[in-house]
Order: structure tokens, then C-alpha cells, then sequence
């Protein structure tokens, strides 16, 4: 390997693992802060999942989209929003993204190439098309990540939006996080193959399942499905099997979830994966990833001070931007 | 100024608009070229703009509406095409969840300009799921903005200015109007939300009236005059944003109000335009506010079920004379 590929190649890897633990901090803070109840409203929280928006993220460009849910906080921090507006989001405050306006579930940093959450399951693959659309129409080279969980697997805008940017070559990478529940409903219960990727078959479109708990198995598969689309050779399916550390919601404890099957999967945990997989590449060592540790957890400790500091919103915001000001 | 129908009003708005800005393309199911559009409204354009501005879509309501949101917040301008309005049903997540809510909750990030097409009203014969008028569900979202014309030269001015709206449009048609003809004036205009147009100047009674009712509605104002009832008629071309100034003037003036729509009667349009006057006019009213609706039923089929069922231009006639 050449040196300058060397050097990319490791900073690559060190980026996979600091967002990892970037999300992971994230979360840990956001659901202290939730516990005290200082973020309002409902959180669905990334835990567990971190490895799947830091893999995938890193195989994308600042110019490039990415279309969120309504477990989207992991996705926004991983494509590089500001993370201090976004936890004065979550608390529902005016510096926050969405100017308090929005909350976890709508979280998004347009100019961080988020096209939104959404709180209604599915509802973001539509407007990933129309982003891909977009993209290919104006020849822009952007390419469209759409993320969605297992269950969103069983809505009509699964099988309608594969079949359109498969028909129209869009590029897009649709993103199965498969934590194996659809809120407390097994997968395995509602539908009918193991790997929901299969289901891309059927429309023609190229599919991939990897270990969602490993950023560096993620983004090599992310990696792939971008050269595609950007050659323009359309959309790509990657379903990471990934899983909850906790429950679905603010009040859900997860007890439905076997106990044997949650210590098993806590022994893949995504933040102690992807810094095995790191190390045994080479890319960091134990120490260095110590160093790392300190910085994302300063980050994370000045994002919620900013946050807790903020103002709440004008009373006179509930009135504004209900259309667009037109000067 | 030459005499145009509604439908070629509405396609002159679209080839304008397309030449004007590179990034207005159609989509819907059959706006191609085999088809041209369910009503023909879109005939010709795929020839001129090619099949990739001019998309013929699969049946996949909710997902092409919720591409047309995906591609206005990244720098498109699409205009949908929904074939009848009663299928606007499939894709209300879609406009009402996304597209209207957008710019408020992400904080003012992005606004969503984008319009949606379809027709509503009676077809001849076209029963239950074919012949709604369904702007009522749509009104009651905040977000949107909704036309209503009636007119080939409004069908024109407002699409052309709904495509130009930095919101999402809900563009509704009715599919009695598109053979209508009107002058069109041959030079650049656009008509502006919000206004509504006093189509006739009366003193007795105003009537307030939308898509084909708003016809029926100067037709009943002909054999009125005859009667010696003098009505004002004023259609408000678009339902939000509402334009209220110009109905409470009138009936300021009159004293007596007809609302006439095709809508089923529960929670329709006229039922909000009728709150309004009672908020805003109570005290210039000298006769009970007079809704003229079709019943709280589905569109019956048969011809002559048909025909009892759709409000006409005698209901809004008996209507004045009742309160005049």
C-alpha cells in the first residue's frame, strides 16, 4: 500500500471509530438529561446502533443527503450537524436546529445535508427519491442515503420507492437498521424472510446484508453502494443487523426482548466492535483511543452545557414559519 | 383576447412556466406521451420537454407525492399530477405530515415549492370514488396553500403563480370546467393568492361560490336579476390563504350571503366561510347565513341519483329568494 493511501486509509478508520463513540456519548448524555427530565416529549434513542449512521456516514460527502427517522439523532451527528444545536433541539430550545420547533423526532441540520426526521414510519423513502431525482436531474453528483428500521420494511413506501429508483437508476442507498423489533413486535413475527435485504430482489436492485454493530464492515459496504450510484448506476440495499440497548421509547423498559438474547448481543456492542476492528487494522491504538474518548466526551459535555444555557423560544415563534416569508 | 378553454389555460401555465425556469417537471400517472394527461391537460408537453421533465409515474401515489417534497427541498420545482382527486387519499401523509409541516418544524430550514394537480366534482357518472370535492380535509391543515379556479383566465394566472410559490400548492381542478372557455389576455399575468374576484356587482345578496357552482352561481343571478334580486357574486379562487376582505365588504353592503360549493354539507368549506361571517359580520346580517352543499352522502351513480345529489344552480336561486 502506498503511504499516502496508508495515511488516508488509517485517518479513515480513526473517523469510523470517533463517531461511533461521538453517537454513543451523544446518546448516553441525552438520556441523563432525559432522565431528569430536562429533555421534553418522547426520545428514541441510537444506542446500540451507532456503528450503522458512522459507517455508512463515512462513505459519504459533505454535499451528499441523507434522509432520517424518527430514531434519527445518531444519523444527524454522524453527517457532521452541529452538535451543540442539536442538543439544544432535543431540549427544545430557540439556539436549537429547528429553532426549538422540531424536537427529536424531527431533528435535522439542512445545511449539514439532512433532509429531515420524521416521526411517521416510512414516510422518509418518498422524499429520498425525490432527493435522488433531484440529484440526478439538476446533475449534481449528490448522492441520497435513506436510512429506515425493519418494520418501516413493511409499509407500501418500501415497495413503491425500490421499484421508482430502481425504474429511474436514482442514486440512492437505502439503509435497512434491522434491530430486530419494530417497536416491541419481533421482525421475525411480522415478516416472512430473516433477511429483509431479500426483499430488493424482487425489484432488482443489488443487496447486501453486514454486521450493523461494525462501522468499518458498514462503511465498506456503504463505500460500494456510493461508487455505484455516483457512477450512476443506481440504488443499492444494505440491511445492518444491529440492535437496541434500550427500549423503544421514553417508557419502554424492553422487557419483551429474551434476556439471552440481549446479553448476546451486548457482547457485539457497536463502540467495542468497530475499535476491534479499528485496532486490528491498524488504525488506532488502545491509547490513542483513549485520547479520542476525551475529546468527544468534551464535546459532548460542551454541547449540553450550551444547550442547558440556551433561552427557550419567543412565545411569538408559535405563529412563525408556518409558510414561507416571501421578501 | 382570444377565447381559451380551461384545460388548454392550464397547459399554457405549465409550457410557460417550463420554458421560464429549468427546474419546474411534471409527474404523475399517464402525463406522457401516450396519454397527455387523464383530462389532457399535460397533451403535447412530454414531446416538447422530453420524458425527463414530463415524468409518467407508477401507481404509487404517496411515494411520487412524497418524491415531489424530496425534490422541491432540494432544489426543484415539481408539479404533481394526482388523475382524480379522490386518490389524493393515498398520498395525505405525504402532503399533510410532510410538505406542510416542513418548514415549520425543521425551524424555517426549508420551504417545500412544490404543486400538486388534480380534479375534483362531478364527471358524468363517475360514483363514489370519482367524483369528490374533498378541499374541506385540506383546509383544515395549516401549510398549505389551496387554489380553487373556475375560470380558464384564473386556472392560468394562479397555476403559473402556484408554481412560482415558495410553499406546497394543492392546485384543485374541476373536471366540469375544462372545456369552459374564457378570454385569456395574450400577455404575461399571474393571478396572486388571496384574492378573491367579484365576478358580478349586486346590492341584495351575495353569493359565495366555488369551481363549477361558482357558473351555477351567475346563472342564478341572471334569472334573479330577472326577478328584480340583485346578487353579487364572488368566487375566492384560492381557500387559504382565504381571502375574507372581500366577502365581509360585501356582505357588509348585502346583508344576505349564499356559500355555495359542490362539498358534501358536514364540515365543509362553507361551514368555516359561514363561522367567519358570524365572527366577523354578525351585526350587518339581516337574514340567517344560507349554505347551499350536496348532501351527506356518498356520489350516487345512476343518472337521475346523480343528478338529485349534485347542488345545482335552482338550490342557489331558492336560496336567495328564501333570505331576500
Amino acid at each position: 500500500m502506498e503511504l499516502d493511501e496508508m495515511t488516508a486509509t488509517k485517518k479513515k478508520l480513526v473517523e469510523l471509530y470517533t463517531n461511533t463513540l461521538r453517537i454513543r456519548l451523544f446518546e448516553e448524555r441525552v438520556w441523563d438529561l432525559f432522565s431528569q427530565n430536562l429533555i421534553p416529549g418522547t426520545v428514541h434513542l441510537y444506542l446500540g446502533q451507532e456503528a450503522v449512521a458512522a459507517g455508512v456516514a463515512g462513505a459519504l460527502e459533505k454535499k451528499d443527503w441523507v434522509q432520517s427517522t424518527h430514531r434519527g439523532h445518531g444519523h444527524v451527528i454522524a453527517k457532521g450537524a452541529d452538535m451543540k444545536a442539536a442538543m439544544a433541539e432535543l431540549m427544545g430550545k430557540r439556539t436549537g436546529s429547528n429553532k426549538g420547533k422540531g424536537g427529536s423526532m424531527h431533528i435535522t441540520q439542512f445545511s449539514a445535508g439532512v433532509l429531515g426526521a420524521t416521526g411517521v414510519v416510512a414516510s422518509g423513502l418518498p422524499i429520498a427519491v425525490g432527493a435522488a431525482l433531484s440529484a440526478k436531474m439538476r446533475r449534481s453528483g449528490e448522492i441520497v442515503v435513506c436510512f429506515f428500521g425493519d418494520g418501516a420494511s413493511n409499509n407500501g413506501t418500501f415497495g413503491e420507492c425500490l421499484n421508482m429508483s430502481s425504474i429511474w437508476k436514482l442514486p440512492v442507498i437505502w439503509v435497512i437498521e434491522n434491530n430486530l423489533y419494530a417497536m416491541g413486535t419481533p421482525i421475525k413475527t411480522v415478516c416472512p424472510t430473516t433477511d429483509i435485504a431479500r426483499r430488493a430482489d424482487g425489484y432488482c436492485i443489488p443487496n447486501v446484508v453486514v454486521n450493523g454493530n461494525d462501522a468499518v464492515e458498514v462503511y465498506e459496504a456503504a463505500a460500494e453502494a456510493a461508487s455505484r450510484a455516483r457512477e450512476g448506476n443506481g440504488p443499492t440495499v444494505i440491511e445492518c443487523k444491529t440492535y437496541r440497548l434500550k427500549g423503544h421509547s421514553r417508557f419502554d423498559p424492553g422487557k419483551y426482548r429474551p434476556e439471552d438474547e440481549v446479553k448476546a448481543w451486548l457482547e457485539r456492542d457497536a463502540v467495542a466492535t468497530t475499535l476491534q476492528a479499528v485496532i486490528e487494522r491498524k488504525g488506532i491504538t488502545k491509547l490513542q483511543a483513549d485520547a479520542v474518548r476525551v475529546d468527544v466526551q468534551k464535546e459532548v459535555d460542551e454541547a449540553a452545557k450550551y444547550a442547558l444555557e440556551s433561552p427557550y423560544p419567543d412565545l411569538g415563534e408559535t405563529f412563525t414559519s408556518v409558510y414561507t416569508e416571501v421578501r | 383576447m382570444p377565447e381559451i378553454t380551461y384545460r388548454e389555460a392550464l397547459r399554457q401555465a405549465l409550457r410557460e412556466e417550463m420554458i421560464r425556469d429549468e427546474r419546474v417537471f411534471l409527474i404523475g400517472e399517464d402525463l406522457g406521451r401516450n396519454w397527455g394527461g387523464a383530462f389532457q391537460v399535460t397533451k403535447g408537453l412530454a414531446e416538447e420537454f422530453g420524458d425527463e421533465r414530463v415524468i409518467d409515474a407508477p401507481i404509487s401515489e404517496n411515494s411520487f407525492v412524497g418524491a415531489c417534497v424530496g425534490a422541491a427541498i432540494t432544489g426543484m420545482k415539481p408539479v404533481g399530477e394526482i388523475m382524480f382527486g379522490d386518490l389524493i387519499s393515498l398520498a395525505v401523509d405525504q402532503i399533510c405530515n410532510q410538505a406542510a409541516k416542513m418548514h415549520y418544524m425543521f425551524g424555517g430550514q426549508t420551504s417545500v415549492p412544490m404543486v400538486l394537480r388534480t380534479p375534483f366534482g362531478e364527471f358524468r357518472n363517475m360514483a363514489a370514488q370519482h367524483s369528490q370535492s374533498l378541499e374541506a380535509w385540506f383546509m383544515h391543515t395549516p401549510g398549505l396553500k389551496i387554489a380553487v379556479p373556475a375560470f380558464a383566465s384564473d386556472a392560468k394566472g394562479l397555476l403559473k403563480a402556484a408554481i412560482r410559490d415558495p410553499d406546497p400548492v394543492l392546485f384543485f381542478e374541476h373536471k366540469m370546467l375544462y372545456d369552459k372557455k374564457e378570454e385569456v389576455p395574450t400577455s404575461e399575468y399571474l393571478v396572486e393568492f388571496g384574492q378573491a374576484r367579484v365576478r358580478r356587482e349586486g346590492d341584495d345578496v351575495t353569493v359565495w361560490a366555488t369551481h363549477y357552482m361558482a357558473h351555477k352561481a351567475l346563472e342564478a343571478a341572471d334569472e334573479l336579476a330577472k326577478e328584480g334580486i340583485s346578487v353579487e357574486v364572488i368566487d375566492p379562487r384560492t381557500l387559504a390563504p382565504l381571502d375574507k376582505g372581500t366577502l365581509i365588504r360585501s356582505v357588509k353592503k348585502t346583508g344576505r350571503v349564499v356559500l355555495a360549493t359542490e362539498e358534501t354539507k358536514t364540515g365543509a368549506t362553507t361551514a368555516e366561510v359561514g363561522s367567519i361571517i358570524m365572527e366577523e359580520a354578525f351585526d350587518w346580517l339581516d337574514a340567517p347565513v344560507k349554505r347551499v352543499n350536496a348532501p351527506d352522502t356518498p356520489v350516487p351513480f345512476s343518472p337521475p341519483l346523480e343528478q338529485h345529489y349534485i347542488p345545482t344552480k335552482a338550490a342557489i336561486a331558492a336560496a336567495a329568494r328564501e333570505i331576500v
